[in-house]
């Protein structure tokens, strides 16, 4: 009998750190290939229409991009948040706050013109940043476990949307539960004239080497990685750990705030129940498939922007469910986490007799 | 507004209350379990979703509610058997397990969902579970209709908390459990296999989670929808904490969530308050942190919560 062993290894060789993000995601498509088959369609012509028909065109491309902007700051948040060990779940709440924040500076304040845009966009990080202070500051200061806290926030700031979109805030015009337009000189300015590419895809590109200076080259950066990787040790070493935490979470809750202000300013002009989709949570797979590596979000949000666009047009053609994207999303969550383990271990095969 | 009050606690106030309570219990039970082998099971959310789904589709198919019950619980199981190969096995972070787990169970079901039976436009319904009435002791007065005319799984519910506290305290299996979940090392040494005792822990864990899912699909209402769990299960997860990881203290924590529960949707439908019918909704999260931050200073989580074993490393 043959019996594989786990063996810790010495050093990791630093090609790993590429090629795992790919080794998952190839198993995981092989995995979803199996459903592609039990839902009768076609494996290559399912495929072939999730992940070509968004790059298929000038306009797909744009628009999977317009996709994979609040996809980056989600993945971002998490992708700060995990490093100092800080389980920060909630970005899908915090991502409302500051979508909510933004709407509230462009279409409910007699603010000047000019001014519109920057408040917007820093009163929606501030309102993330502090919308994810409530968990830091429950665990720094009663031990309570982020992770439920950051989860359960979600639905309180949902629920309190939806009170806002059914109240006060209620479109008169529409009658939906959605707010009015911001106004016209609060709508972010598109780069390219007649696409829908707007600002926030832009921020949203350059919050990538913000973040990776600031985590590679910053104090701040230092003791956030330095907090994660052994607390106790950055403790000892003088870390203030506490409050290391609270920078972690403001830094983090700020990123996935200003996903939130993207889709208002740039994309909706209002907020409406549907806003996110789930991108909060997507974060999560994104940062980890991305090895927590901010420069590696980019790649993986955008792998994922092509999954949930192209799911559509996949399932128009062949019939299949559009819920495959979260199927996909699950598993490719699952399988990084098992790759993740050959950083730490080689395989070795043994015969039992040895072993 | 004491008429008000009157209206609301009624003889239907406490059968709903029970109602509410029952998936609850079971859920928490089933996290309980599994954190006091040491694992933190955030599949739980995922879970209740998929076995929901699973036990209606069954239902739906053979007519019976019973087989439905039974493919909730053994999809639930054979989900803890997968948190148990990410935890127990290759000892992966239990955060991280927990949500992939959740993010594929959701996604499974809406899948499936879609794919078994297309988008119809009314959703399609089962015939639920009715109330059974116990001979004898439904006729009592009060007491009657709020305990003995109640669903088969609400009494499964009840039940289901002291044999959950004899298990966890009077048995030999439940010692193994508490052990392995304190000193994983020292039960080793003693000859309990720990990572069986977690597989173990963690597929009754699915079950009972399954039977919760199961519940909100087959008694409470007659239908799946895809928010049909909406945030219980992390509720649940909370619970643990708020009931300090014992059986009778976690029922509690349901009892007074779904007390908190039911007097919302009651406000709400009175029409009595003018507040936004979202608030009386937001209520029961708001309220679950904050008995979060009350409880946790002074819990104590099983001491291996977190932390894989592995018998080779030191």
């Amino acid at each position: 009998m043959i019996r594989l062993r786990l063996e810790q290894r010495a050093a990791t060789p630093v090609w790993f750190y590429a090629a795992l993000p790919l080794a998952a995601v190839l198993a995981t498509l092989v995995l979803c290939a199996g459903l592609i088959v039990l839902a009768g369609g076609n494996v290559f012509e399912a495929y072939g229409k999730l992940f070509l028909s968004p790059v298929a065109s000038r306009f797909a491309l744009v628009e999977t991009a317009v996709k994979a902007a609040p996809l980056i700051f989600t993945g971002l948040a998490v992708a700060i948040a995990f490093r100092a060990k800080f389980w920060n779940i909630g970005g899908e709440g915090q991502l409302l706050v500051g979508a909510m924040a933004a709407a509230f500076i462009g279409g409910r304040t007699s603010l000047p013109d000019l001014s519109l845009i920057p408040l917007m966009i820093l009163a929606g990080a501030l309102a993330g940043a502090a919308w994810a202070m409530v968990p830091a500051l429950l665990r720094t200061r009663f031990k309570v476990d982020e992770v439920v806290v950051s989860l359960l926030l979600n639905f309180i700031v949902f629920y309190a949307m939806m009170a806002l979109l059914d109240g006060v805030w209620k479109d008169p015009l529409s009658g939906y539960p959605d707010s009015p337009d911001i106004r016209d000189e609060a709508g972010f300015p598109t780069l390219v004239a007649r696409t829908r590419l707007h600002l926030g895809v832009a921020l949203a590109f350059l919050a990538v080497p913000v973040v990776h200076i600031v985590m590679r080259h910053t104090t701040l950066g230092f003791a956030i990685r330095a907090t994660g990787e052994n607390t106790t040790a950055a403790a000892y070493a003088g870390f203030p750990v506490g409050r290391v935490t609270l920078a972690t979470a403001a830094l983090s809750g700020a990123m996935a705030g200003l996903a939130g202000v993207g889709e208002v300013g740039g994309l909706h002009y209002q907020v409406m129940a549907g806003i996110s989709p789930g991108y909060g949570y997507t974060g999560i797979v994104i940062a980890m498939l991305a090895g927590l590596n901010p420069l590696g979000v980019l790649p993986a949000a955008f792998f994922f922007a092509v999954v949930i666009t192209g799911a559509e047009a996949m399932s128009r053609a062949t019939g299949i469910p559009v819920y495959l994207a979260d199927v996909i999303q699950g598993t490719a969550l699952i399988t990084m986490l098992i790759a993740l383990l050959f950083t730490r271990y080689r395989l070795r095969f043994r015969g039992a007799a040895h072993g | 507004m004491d008429e008000i009050w009157g209206q609301i606690f009624q003889i239907g106030f406490f059968a709903a209350l029970l109602r509410i309570a029952t998936p609850l219990i079971l859920a928490s039970l089933g996290e309980m379990f599994a954190e006091r082998a040491g694992v933190l099971n955030l599949g739980i959310e995922g879970i209740m979703l998929l076995s929901a789904m699973t036990g209606f589709s069954t239902a739906y198919f053979t007519g019976s509610l019973w087989l439905g019950l039974a493919a909730a619980m053994a999809t639930g199981a054979a989900m803890g058997v997968l948190m148990g190969v990410l935890t127990v096995t290759l000892g992966l972070s239990q955060h991280v397990s927990g949500i992939g787990v959740t993010m594929l169970c959701t996604g499974f079901a809406f899948f499936f969902y879609r794919l078994i039976f297309g988008q119809p436009g009314t959703p399609p319904a089962i015939t639920a579970f009715t109330t059974v009435p116990l001979p004898l002791l439904s006729d009592l007065p009060f007491i009657g209709p709020v305990l003995f005319d109640q669903f088969a799984l609400v009494y499964l519910a009840l039940v289901a908390v002291p044999v959950a506290a004899f298990v966890l305290y009077r048995t030999p299996w439940g010692l193994s459990l508490r052990a392995v979940g304190e000193n994983p090392r020292a039960a080793d040494s003693a000859g309990i296999g720990v990572a069986a005792t977690r597989y173990q822990a963690l597929m009754l864990s699915g079950a009972l989670m399954g039977a919760a899912g199961a519940f909100l699909t087959m008694a409470q209402f007659n239908a799946f929808t895809f928010g049909v769990i909406s945030g219980r299960g992390w509720v649940c997860i909370a619970l643990v904490v708020f009931g300090q990881w014992s059986p009778w203290k976690c029922a509690l924590g349901a009892l007074v969530f779904a007390l908190i529960d039911t007097l919302q949707l009651r406000l709400q439908a009175s029409n009595a308050i003018d507040v936004p019918y979202q608030v009386f909704l937001m209520l029961p999260f708001v309220l679950t942190i904050v008995a979060m931050a009350l409880v946790s200073r002074n819990a104590r989580a099983p001491a291996a919560l977190l932390t894989p074993f592995r018998k080779e490393e030191r």
